[in-house]
């Protein structure tokens, strides 16, 4: 099989399963829909790894066009593939969660309506995610970037009778048109200065670019194509003031929340911008903006996860968290760190979420974290892998958040010492960020499965999408085999990853030529990697004499106090009172966006439909020019009586006039 | 001595004396046919005055293909008016309205 | 004044007068009647420009075809004068403007412009007739023309055949001609045979005469 087969069946496999299965899904049954989706995305995944093996092993890289889809002038738009390193850690990490999570469906899924809908959803997003990570090109990024935020629309409503669902799918995708308006301007400037859409040579026209500045003003224009896209990325990657949409998305089925609103779609902004590397680094506004909303998602947004009771939201805001410490990496010009917290977060988050799934299914599809508790005597191995995943979530050491999380601070710091504009705030925003990152993991750890076994207390019936439909106490239950096994085969890496991947992404050399880091952050590598400092081993050590681990276990032990005593918790609560109450109404962002820009969009929206279309065009334009028509008819009509003689009359006079004017020619 | 000039003016004459013709029988069709032909008369008469005073004997082959084509013309208007009579016993101008809406 | 300038405005006079009685004559009869005046007359005024052949083919195309075919058409149509009439004198002022435009126009154009001082057609070297010339271009040098012109006249023929043909006309008489050579002894002649039927005919005869006895 030759490498460009080898991308085609990675790209096509879950296309093919997808297809077959939305369209003959009713007459496959669901045994053979979800055999068919799940072959697609093995073989996906298996070709993943082939790749991947071939770029760990010999350096690949491949750029090419798979077909033109249109030339418009001297511009081709054509699919086309790029495999690198990162394409290939990106491929690895997309379809393994994805096998993952469609073993997981089989479970969790079962017996709902639209189950063969589900599997064909998640396999388009499968490829769609392909699409987009394997482009060479921005249109094609582009529809990737579309297509995912499509199936995530489709499967945020998946329960599209429910009408919280369907609000809430409403809102992602409206969120993300404000993102994709940005990217798409972006997309444009690219168009416009480079006359190409094309990575490689976008890249290669950079140094012609740097200088010139946007269109009468004085602002670099890499400053705000970079600007721009990552506004996109804001609306994708969920961060503030775009990320009111996550927490929402929570309404779809869990595997979804794990495979796309955690683990790969909301990780494409982040994956974007380090593919654009070269690009952002030319602008220091931009990485100093990029960072500063990232600190910005990775504290407040995570302290918002304190406070939350429904199991699923605490990991949606630790999501939206931990997307800030992504962007805070690349804003501190460590894209490939970003790139490391991205893979290690897209596995223990991924485990994390379907863990949570394994409890609301053992709870009967109660999501209320005030009606578990001491669960881990029922639910013995999602118990365990949820202290795996939330150990490694927490950063401590040697599990795969460590590692990732303390190089992020590490590059924070040293975009301080580098005098990156606002690195001081995002610098403490960070530090802070991992106490609260613990503090609010433990506690939902706590919550759920220690302590009291409330749900044996009254059991109201007003619990999520609950098909069983019985009343009285529920017995919790460990979940069947196919929801565990995806939970232990995550939660492999989500120990693993961090360690031994570290070389490959830290140091560098892994993506030479790929990501191209900011040069005081290389700077930086190269004299810890002298000093010996960069090493899993060496930097366990050095966590030992740091804050940061001290802090992640402090806010373990914060989160255990507030467990054992609730007078704490209470008087805690009474002392922040009002800050409390901003949390819960979530910083006002909601309320800005619902009851403030909302009505001002609908408003303007009306105005300009009032005005502009039904006034001027429909009005002036459209029906005036008819009715000038008209008018003018009504006039000339007269002139067309329909009576033979009068034509002639008028024949006879045009001649005269005619005669009258060529007598004035004779005559000069 | 009669000159070219005479025989244009006394042709001028005869053609508007028939253009005022069809505007004062606008309703009687043969008296607008029979203007007609008094209009080509008055045009021929211009054609055979210049070749004969020019020596140009084209003038006169034309007014030979003007006779043949009003010969065929008032055939053909004549019998057009011959149907129109019959279809609506009438040969005023007015009657024929069916192209108004 | 020459003979010949008498002559001009005699016919000049004549021509003008039979034109414009040819528009404002209340009977269309007597328009074209005046209309054929005007022909002749204008025939006259030709040979006098020494155009004979033109002179003769206007008098017999003209005089002798269309204005008897237009006599024909005007006295068949059962026509009613008065309406036709209506309206004339209401045209009257627009008529005369454009009548007075029309020739001051064309005055102008003809005063103006230099004039050919030149004789009329008189060419004491040539032998030839006038006939003679035309014919002599006609069939050589417009040929083509002429051809032309017999097929427009041989189209006026047949439009004017097909326009006025009624085939459902009951009064129209058509030949069978396939029928009538058809045709054979037999179904020309049948022997039939009937009874006699005396009687009954003297019976009928007889009430015919009651009844006429009791009117």
């Amino acid at each position: 099989m030759s490498s460009m087969h080898l991308y085609l069946t990675i790209i096509l496999a879950p296309l093919v399963s997808s297809t077959l299965v939305g369209l003959f899904g009713c007459a496959l049954g669901k045994k053979l829909s979800q055999l068919l989706c799940i072959l697609g995305v093995l073989i996906s995944t298996v070709c993943s790894v082939v790749v991947l093996n071939q770029v760990l092993s010999n350096g690949l890289y491949f750029d090419g066009p798979l077909y033109t889809w249109l030339t418009v002038g001297n511009q081709t738009y054509s699919v086309g593939v790029l495999i690198d390193s990162l394409t290939a850690t990106m491929l690895t990490v997309v379809t393994s969660v994805s096998l993952m999570v469609h073993i997981y469906t089989i479970g969790y899924m079962a017996g709902e309506d639209g189950y063969t809908r589900f599997f064909s959803y998640i396999s388009l997003f499968t490829f769609m995610m392909i699409m987009l990570v394997m482009s060479n090109n921005f249109i094609q990024l582009f529809f990737g970037w579309e297509g995912v935020g499509l199936v995530s629309y489709l499967l945020i409503g998946f329960y599209f009778k429910r009408e919280s669902a369907i609000f809430a799918n409403l809102k992602a995708f409206l969120i993300n048109r404000i993102g994709d308006l940005g990217f798409l301007l972006g997309i444009g400037l690219v168009l416009a200065y480079f006359g190409t859409l094309n990575y490689a040579e976008v890249f290669a026209k950079l140094n012609e670019i740097t200088g010139q500045t946007f269109l009468g003003t004085g602002w670099s224009v890499i400053t705000v194509i970079c600007l721009l896209l990552f506004v996109g990325a804001m609306g994708k990657s969920a961060q503030f003031p775009l990320h009111v949409w996550l927490p929402d998305s929570m309404e779809g089925p869990t595997p979804i929340s794990a495979l796309i609103h955690a683990a790969t779609m909301v990780t494409a902004g982040i994956f974007m911008v380090a593919r654009l590397s070269p690009m952002y680094d030319l602008s220091e506004t931009a990485l100093s903006f990029i960072a500063i909303v990232g600190a910005i998602n990775a504290l407040f947004l995570g302290l918002l996860g304190l406070i939350q009771n429904d199991i699923k939201r605490v990991v949606a805001y630790s999501t939206l968290s931990q997307l800030g410490y992504m962007a805070v990496a690349l804003g501190c010009g460590a894209y490939s760190v970003g790139i490391f917290h991205l893979m290690t977060h897209a596995f223990f988050k991924a485990l994390l979420f379907l863990a949570a799934g394994s409890v609301i299914v053992g709870m009967h599809h109660e999501q209320d974290m005030r009606k578990m508790g001491g669960l881990w005597k029922y639910m013995p191995i999602t118990y365990l892998v949820t202290i795996v995943g939330n150990l490694a979530l927490a950063g401590i050491p040697p599990f795969a958040g460590f590692f990732s999380k303390d190089m992020i601070l590490e590059a924070a710091e040293n975009a301080h010492h580098h005098g990156l504009f606002g690195s001081s705030f995002v610098v403490f925003c960070v530090y802070a960020a991992v106490f609260v990152t613990a503090c609010y993991s433990f506690r939902q750890l706590f919550m759920t499965f220690h302590g009291e076994e409330r749900f044996r207390h009254s059991h109201n019936d007003h619990h999520g999408h609950d098909d069983h439909g019985h009343h009285g106490p529920v017995e919790p239950h460990e979940s069947p085999w196919v929801i565990t096994v995806p939970l232990v085969l995550l939660a492999i890496p989500s120990v693993i990853i961090g360690w031994v991947a570290f070389s490959k992404f830290v140091p560098g050399d892994f993506y030479q030529n790929v990501i191209f880091n900011a040069e005081f952050f290389k700077e930086f590598t190269g004299e810890a990697m002298a000093k010996g400092e960069l090493s899993p081993i060496a930097m366990m050590i050095h966590s030992l004499s740091s804050p940061p681990v001290y802090l992640a276990l402090s806010g373990i032990i914060a989160a255990y106090v507030a467990h054992k005593s609730p007078a704490f918790v209470a008087a805690i609560k009474a002392i922040f009172k009002p800050v409390i109450y901003v949390m819960e109404r979530k910083y006002f962002m909601d309320d800005l966006f619902i009851n403030l820009l909302a009505p001002l969009g609908r408003g303007i929206g009306k105005v300009l439909w009032s005005i502009g279309d039904v006034l001027l065009i429909d009005g002036l334009i459209v029906n005036g020019s008819a009715r000038v028509i008209g008018v003018f008819s009504k006039i000339f009509r007269r002139a067309q009586t329909g009576y033979v003689n009068s034509y002639a009359t008028f024949m006879v006079l045009g001649i005269l006039i005619l005669l009258t004017f060529c007598t004035g020619l004779i005559l000069h | 001595m009669i000159g070219m000039n005479h025989y244009l003016i006394l042709s001028a004459i005869l053609f508007a004396i028939s253009v005022m013709g069809i505007f004062l029988n606008r309703k009687n069709i043969i008296v607008v046919l029979l203007s007609i032909e008094l209009m080509l008369l008055a045009v021929n008469f211009n054609f055979v005055t210049f070749s004969s005073f020019l020596h140009n004997v084209a003038g006169q082959i034309f007014v030979f293909f003007t006779l043949t084509v009003a010969a065929a013309e008032s055939a053909i208007g004549l019998a057009i008016l011959i149907i129109l009579f019959r279809n609506l016993r009438s040969i005023n101008v007015r009657d024929m309205d069916q192209l108004k809406g | 004044m020459d003979i010949v300038s008498v002559l001009f405005y005699v016919f000049a006079a004549i021509l003008l007068f039979s034109g414009f009685r040819v528009i404002t004559a209340k009977n269309p009869v007597h328009a074209a009647l005046f209309l054929v005046l005007a022909f002749v007359t204008s025939a006259c005024l030709w040979m006098m420009l020494n155009v004979e052949f033109l002179a003769l083919t206007l008098i017999l195309v003209y005089v002798g075809a269309v204005m008897v075919l237009f006599l024909f058409v005007v006295m068949m149509l059962d026509v009613d004068l008065e309406s036709l009439r209506k309206g004339f004198w209401k045209n009257m002022p627009l008529a005369l403007v454009l009548g007075v435009v029309v020739l001051l126009e064309m005055l102008l154009v003809i005063v103006k412009n230099p004039v050919v001082t030149s004789v009329a057609n008189v060419d004491p070297e040539s032998k030839i007739s006038n006939a003679n010339k035309l014919g002599w271009v006609l069939y050589t040098q417009y040929s083509y023309p002429v051809e032309l012109a017999s097929m427009i006249l041989l189209l006026g023929l047949v439009v004017a055949v097909a326009l006025t043909l009624r085939k459902t006309d009951k009064q129209a008489k058509y030949q069978n001609i396939a029928a009538q050579v058809a045709v054979d002894s037999k179904t020309r002649f049948t022997m039939v045979k009937m009874a006699a039927e005396v009687e009954e005919i003297s019976s009928a005869e007889n009430k015919q005469e009651t009844a006429g006895d009791k009117q």
